[in-house]
């Protein structure tokens, strides 16, 4: 299969078409699988009992967020180096359910941390960093939205996204270091229950299951967007005119 | 008549296949031109068909959509160094810090071309565009068309084969645009090449300037 | 390519000197923030050598940011920005002049400013060492990433707040080492390890940076 072929926005429409209800389906069964798993497969933790449960959301949740930064950095990438215009859509589209999973990994660990250690938010470093995520997501996102060109927006959020991409295990790394300086912060999230292999099992499930979520919901934007952006050229216009 | 290859070498600007985008509009497509030494280019076209953007295009600031612009036979793109050394620009806004006098705007824009430029040769300039007097004045106390003119003197230190100037005319009296047209005659006399937009007529003694007319697709 | 970099920061040396009233209101903002902290908190003595480097650092963040905004955009504006670009030099040395020009003009007086700071936050003398050598590494990284934020915000309707929201992610690891190396100071583990840390972040961020800023410029002036 000739991949070049799908680089113009004419011929990865449809193929995106075809893909996104079957990335919705199979998002949507993995997601049963997995709560099954996480709610009644799993074992009740020795320590912390079934409120733990929140991890099947909350660490998928957070690998996600990290994961689809990096996906976007891939594209923003492959967009400024070959100036492709679908490659920087890509990374429009990817941007909104990095930032969902990110708020989202920020208030389960809330929902965890409460019942556990009695706080609503722990200073914990991994918490801490999501937090420095979803304020680079954030500035990604509001970056685009003040530049009306859009080329310019384009390709202003890949710089920044490449620019954040380098800084964040920096960051990372200064916030474990600042963490590890104020010992008042002695509860951490990252001393989850030593894991079993159906937790292991169930995350990975979830995780399977929120990045066909994900691919799912991206190219429906990424179709928007072509149709946005596209909608003086030819082919569009017969759409259109068919419909 | 030269050979090739001297002829790659000798002083021209030549753009192919220009093509320009704003926002989503295509502004114009398939340009070509070549200019000579001595030889100018008159840009002309309505309001926003996009005589700024070809500038710019020509000047290094702008990437065009398609097409490639020469200088001397080397992509302008790949010798930017070399191009930013032989070629002058002036755009709509003058360029001038408003805190600063006209010698010292006029010294810093030396300096940043790489040239020492000394009082003498200073003064020199502003005498030569009638802004002796305000030389030591802050240029925000100068009106719109004096800046002006302190740019064009810019423009005559800055050594450059080729100009690139939009809208020169703009904002000058008649005294203005004579200074301008003596200048411009001056530096096609000497050799030089030079691509100007305005929407007044210019006339010019060293040659009949080459029209080249940008308008929508 | 040097006497580039000194013409571009003797124009904005000379440029800030006319503007005196300008700079001088930003130095006066670094001063105002960092006393408005003891004024919500509470000025026991305990409480302001705990809170004392944060404060400064956080200020000296605010600072800096608060004449970012304008390190391209008042040349764009102008027209002057155009001239740079298209000077026969390189484009990271652009975005280094600039980037050296604003740590004079901007970082210099807060790291001089600091210490009269940190006495009001009753900090030991060793303390006030450590935070001058901290900002002293620190101002520089400041001005280096700011710079490509400036250049990515250039003329946009967000302006500083947008620069603001897309510079301080970047900033929180120069202010925990900055931070860090104060407080191991007070806390008597000393101040080296920060100070290095800072030191190695200098290090990255003096190649890199321009070279992104750089990029920014073109994105933003295509």
């Amino acid at each position: 299969m000739n991949l070049n072929r799908y680089a113009s926005p004419s011929t990865f429409y449809p193929l995106a078409g075809r893909l996104v209800p079957a990335f919705a389906v199979l998002a949507a069964a993995l997601v049963a699988v997995g709560l099954y798993i996480g709610f009644f497969v799993a074992p009740t933790d020795f320590q912390q009992g079934e409120g733990y449960r929140i991890i099947f959301i909350h660490v998928p949740a957070a690998w996600m967020s990290m994961f689809i930064y990096l996906v976007m950095a891939f594209w923003s990438a492959i967009g400024l180096a070959w100036n492709t215009r679908l490659s920087f859509m890509m990374t429009r589209a990817l941007a909104p359910t990095g930032a969902l999973f990110t708020f989202l990994a920020l208030w389960t660990g809330a929902f965890w941390g409460k019942p556990m250690w009695g706080a609503w938010w722990v200073w914990d470093a991994r918490l801490t960093s999501e937090l420095i995520l979803l304020f680079l997501y954030v500035g990604y996102m509001a970056l685009q939205a003040a530049i009306d060109d859009p080329r310019r927006a384009d390709r202003a959020g890949a710089l920044l996204n490449l620019v954040g991409v380098v800084n964040v295990p920096v960051i990372y790394f200064s916030v474990v270091w600042w963490n590890t300086l104020h010992q008042g912060a002695s509860v951490s999230l990252t001393r989850a229950p030593s894991m079993a292999h159906t937790m292991l099992w169930g995350m990975l499930v979830m995780a399977l299951a929120a990045w066909f979520y994900t691919l799912a919901v991206a190219l429906v934007r990424v179709r928007t967007l072509i149709l946005e952006r596209e909608r003086r050229a030819q082919w569009v216009r017969q759409m259109e005119h068919d419909a | 008549m030269p050979s090739a290859s001297r002829a790659d070498d000798a002083l021209a600007l030549t753009a192919a296949g220009l093509a320009c985008e704003r926002g989503e509009r295509r502004l114009f497509e398939g340009l070509d031109f070549a200019l000579a030494a001595g030889e100018a280019l008159l840009v002309v076209g309505g309001n926003g068909h996009g005589k700024t953007s070809l500038l710019r295009i020509l000047s290094g600031l702008s990437l065009p959509a398609a097409g490639e612009v020469r200088w001397r036979g080397a992509p302008i793109r790949a010798a930017r160094e070399r191009y930013g050394r032989a070629m002058a620009y002036l755009g709509h806004a003058d360029g001038l810090k408003a805190d600063l006098t006209p010698l010292e705007n006029l010294r810093f824009a030396a300096a940043l071309r790489g040239r020492a430029l000394d009082d003498a040769a200073a003064r020199h300039a502003l005498d030569r565009v009638a802004l002796a007097r305000c030389a030591e004045l802050p240029a925000r106390a100068l009106s719109f068309g004096q800046r002006r003119r302190v740019a064009l003197a810019a423009l005559t230190l800055a050594d450059a084969a080729l100009w690139i100037l939009d809208e020169p005319l703009a904002g000058l009296d008649a005294q203005g645009v004579g200074m301008v047209q003596g200048l411009l005659d001056a530096h096609l006399a000497a050799g030089g090449l030079a691509v100007v937009t305005t929407h007044q007529s210019l006339v010019l003694d060293a040659c009949a300037p080459r029209t080249l007319r940008v308008g929508p697709c | 390519m040097l006497s580039f970099v000194c013409t571009i920061v003797r124009r904005e040396i000379l440029l800030a000197a006319r503007r005196r009233g300008d700079w001088l209101t930003a130095q006066f903002f670094f001063v105002i923030v960092a006393s408005l902290f003891p004024l919500g908190i509470g000025a026991e003595p305990e409480t302001l050598r705990a809170i004392g480097p944060g404060v400064v650092w956080v200020a000296a963040l605010l600072a800096a940011l608060l004449s970012l905004d304008r390190l391209f955009a008042d040349d764009h504006r102008d027209g002057a920005l155009e001239p740079l670009m298209l000077a026969p030099y390189p484009h990271a040395l652009l975005a280094f002049g600039k980037a050296l020009a604003h740590w004079i003009v901007s970082g210099l007086p807060l790291i001089v400013i600091a210490p009269v700071l940190g006495l009001q936050f009753d900090l030991p003398p060793e303390a006030l060492l450590a935070l001058i050598a901290s900002l002293a590494l620190g101002t520089p990284i400041l001005s280096l990433l700011g710079g490509i934020g400036a250049a990515l915000t250039l003329g946009l309707r967000g302006g500083g707040v947008l620069l603001a929201l897309l510079i301080l992610p970047f900033y929180v690891p120069v202010l925990i080492f900055g931070t860090g190396a104060v407080g191991g100071v007070l806390a008597g583990t000393g101040a080296e390890a920060n100070l290095s840390l800072m030191g190695a972040l200098l290090a990255l961020t003096l190649p890199l940076a321009p070279w992104a800023c750089a990029q920014a410029l073109n994105v933003s002036l295509e």
